[in-house]
């Protein structure tokens, strides 16, 4: 390879140079930023983890694995998955050759950061490119490779279903510029790379249509202006990148690092937040996934709206989202970047200010811990939504007794609230009022086990409340142990179907599938919903959403029995009080809560 | 000393000097609350209750007669536990009503 210009400088570089100081600033900035907006404790948090090896392999094989082959978009549908991984791996790839190859053929060019961009303009071939022979099939590959990503991209903007998406995002201008300039990059680069194929060399892909192009056109006047196309088509990307869902590609590079160090949301516009906002790609996988978003409903108020409206800083949708969403974390659980969307929003409420606040400071429970105290062994505690629902306390009673066990309830007369529901509500620092109160009850029962059988009550006792020494056990869980353990004799009922709803709080919050299912497999066969486990659907009953009213949620909770209702089975099992009474309005089939079922065969 | 009885203060209301205004903005943004028929379900329910004479029923009552520290009183023992709202027979979304009252303030604007 010999170098056909002294300067190594052509003007149509300009473009490409200007879009890329630009973005490479504007990141640069924006990631200073977010991780001086972290607080004290997680930034040296963060910063420590990029210096300890175990950090950095993590790192380094999510980044991998998630920006380049994007392994859990393949997970999800192979299409989608071939079409993202070809376009980025596809462009690493050609961005790292060009270097090798610069390296390789002119190494005291490397300094100019464009050359490898536009190396086939400024080179001619010479004898010695046999040597080259492998790195130019390489080029013309991974140019292939991109190609046909870009070809799917094309194809799926019009018929989404052959990726599996019925819905996808609604793209605002700018991301449209970022679309089109983004599929014009691969095109342009074919061309411009044929036009000059006869100087420069090429492979299978840029030899031939070399030959075809000077067949008709006979000279060498095109070669120049396809070369400015393709900078001027990089520039406008690169101009536009930070101001479209294109910046998750930057962003997500910082994510990755920051959540495997355990950083989380801290301010609901600022550091974790405004990264993760930054984060969402826009695929619009969260639309199709959230349960509002049945018959049509509430389209615009899924996860992908809220990060976009974050961007622009609409203070009125950001409330009106919020506050609609039910908190059920699928879009959580189906998002390929891991935007936590339960968690922005409940950022968003806490940021509200109230002219009046409640306070429990003054709420005297110790006739409460009198009541329990000393009494060891099992506490049970019921919750709200347990007490409302007394077959489900009934049962409850009554397998433990069967069992064995030695327990004692927490709440016969009623308690106080969990406070879960004041944190969704975005309420936390009363929430931590309740919490403390009802610790003081727990400890002075000196128990061993709190059962709860609310998951709503049981994931915020798992993961807020200070209970060190204490096992927080769901009674689902409970009784499948003492099933396993021979303690429960569970009579099996043949031909008795039942179907498991998953809670959300259960399943997606605290990641329970399986016990469940195990236990309810003693007393019947277990059938499966047609979404289940992380990706089942809720009930439309949450205590999430603050706003969806009655009529709202009645078309979300006939879609989760119509899903939960495929296999056809005899009951419907949940382990949630809440679920149980929001189900039971609208099932053609008995409704029953686990320790029900549980009770009646034993 | 203890008679077995005792002497009430006066409870008598003076619509006209009942000042409405925070009940007529949550009303405004929360037409629900028109809807309810004082049933007491709510009040039957609440967890709250037995802590603090919590009652959405008595809340709705209380802001149309003026009684604007009981009605404080009530608000500032809510748990938000949401069983109201799985009882209301009118479908009310008792909670959404709590946490706007909440936002109201005493000229009956929303606060920022």
């Amino acid at each position: 390879m010999r170098e056909r210009f002294a300067s190594g400088f052509d003007p149509f570089v300009i473009p490409f140079v200007i879009g890329m100081i630009f973005v490479l600033g504007y990141c640069l900035i924006a990631m200073v930023r977010v991780v001086c907006q972290l607080p004290k404790a997680d930034r040296k948090r963060f910063l420590l983890s990029l210096i300890t090896p175990k950090y950095i392999w993590m790192n380094v094989r999510d980044i991998f694995l998630n920006c380049l082959i994007h392994v859990k978009l393949w997970k999800r549908n192979k299409v989608l998955g071939y079409m993202h991984s070809s376009i980025a791996f596809g462009w690493f790839m050609l961005i790292v050759l060009g270097h090798l190859e610069v390296m390789l053929f002119v190494p005291e060019r490397i300094r100019f950061f464009y050359y490898p961009i536009f190396f086939n303009y400024f080179v001619a071939e010479t004898e010695q490119t046999l040597q080259g022979a492998l790195l130019m099939f390489l080029m013309d590959f991974f140019l292939l490779l991109v190609l046909s990503g870009i070809v799917l991209a094309i194809i799926k903007r019009f018929v989404s279903r052959i990726v599996g998406m019925r819905r996808t995002t609604r793209l605002s201008v700018l991301d449209q510029v970022g679309l089109y300039s983004l599929w014009a990059i691969f095109p342009l680069r074919l061309l411009a790379e044929s036009f000059t194929a006869h100087i420069s060399g090429g492979s299978f892909l840029t030899i031939p249509a070399n030959w075809v192009f000077r067949q008709f056109l006979g000279n060498d006047l095109n070669a120049l202006p396809t070369w400015w196309a393709y900078s001027i088509a990089l520039c406008i990307f690169m101009c536009v990148l930070p101001f479209t869902r294109y910046m998750h590609i930057p962003a997500e590079m910082l994510l990755i690092p920051m959540r495997n160090a355990g950083i989380k949301i801290r301010h609901p516009r600022k550091g974790f937040a405004l990264l993760e906002v930054y984060s969402c790609p826009a695929c619009g996988v969260c639309i199709d996934a959230c349960p509002m978003s049945v018959r049509k409903a509430n389209l615009r108020d899924c996860t992908v709206y809220l990060n976009r409206m974050l961007r622009r800083g609409n203070e009125r949708r950001i409330a009106e989202i919020s506050d609609k969403c039910l908190l059920c974390g699928k879009c959580s659980a189906v998002c390929q970047v891991g935007v936590q969307g339960p968690e922005l929003r409940i950022a968003q409420r806490e940021r509200r200010k109230f002219a009046l606040s409640p306070s429990y400071a003054d709420l005297d429970v110790r006739p409460m811990a009198e009541a329990v105290a000393g009494s060891g062994g099992v506490l049970y505690f019921a919750g709200c939504m347990t007490q409302l629902t007394p077959s489900i306390l009934r049962a409850t009673g009554s397998l433990l007794d069967k069992a064995g066990v030695s327990w004692k309830m927490m709440d016969p007369d009623g308690g106080l609230c969990c406070g879960r529901p004041l944190m969704m509500a975005g309420r936390t620092e009363q929430a931590r009022e309740l919490i403390a109160k009802n610790v003081e009850i727990i400890r002075a029962s000196g128990c061993d086990t709190l059962l709860l059988s609310c998951p709503i009550c049981y994931r915020v006792f798992k993961e807020e409340y200070p209970l060190e020494g204490i096992r927080v056990v769901h009674h689902s869980v409970f009784f499948q142990e003492l099933i396993a353990a021979g303690k429960l004799p569970v009579q099996r009922e043949d031909g008795l179907r039942l179907v498991w709803h998953d809670p959300c709080e259960l399943g997606r919050g605290c990641g329970i599938y399986e016990q469940p299912r195990a236990a309810l497999a003693a007393a019947g066969e277990v059938v499966e919903a047609g979404k289940n486990h992380a990706e089942s659907i809720c009930c439309g009953g949450s205590l999430g959403s603050l706003s969806l009213s009655f009529e709202q949620r009645r078309p979300m909770t006939q879609n989760a029995l119509d899903n939960l209702t495929v296999a056809d089975p005899d009951q419907i099992v949940t382990g949630c009080p809440l679920c149980l009474a929001t189900f039971v309005r609208a099932a053609d089939r008995p409704v029953r809560d686990i320790a029900e079922v549980l009770n009646e065969h034993c | 000393m203890d008679f077995g009885f005792k002497l009430s203060p006066s409870s008598a209301v003076n619509l006209d000097t009942v000042d409405r205004r925070r009940y007529d903005r949550l009303v405004q943004l929360q037409p629900d609350a028109l809807t309810c028929i004082g049933c007491g379900s709510c009040s039957a329910t609440c967890t709250s209750a037995s802590w603090t004479g919590m009652s959405v029923r008595k809340v709705l009552l209380g802001l149309q007669r003026g009684r604007d520290e009981e009605v404080d009183k009530m608000l500032s023992g809510c748990m938000l536990c949401g069983k109201c709202t799985m009882v209301c027979p009118r479908g009310i979304n008792t909670r959404q009503l709590i946490l706007t009252l909440c936002r109201l303030d005493k000229n009956g604007e929303v606060v920022r």
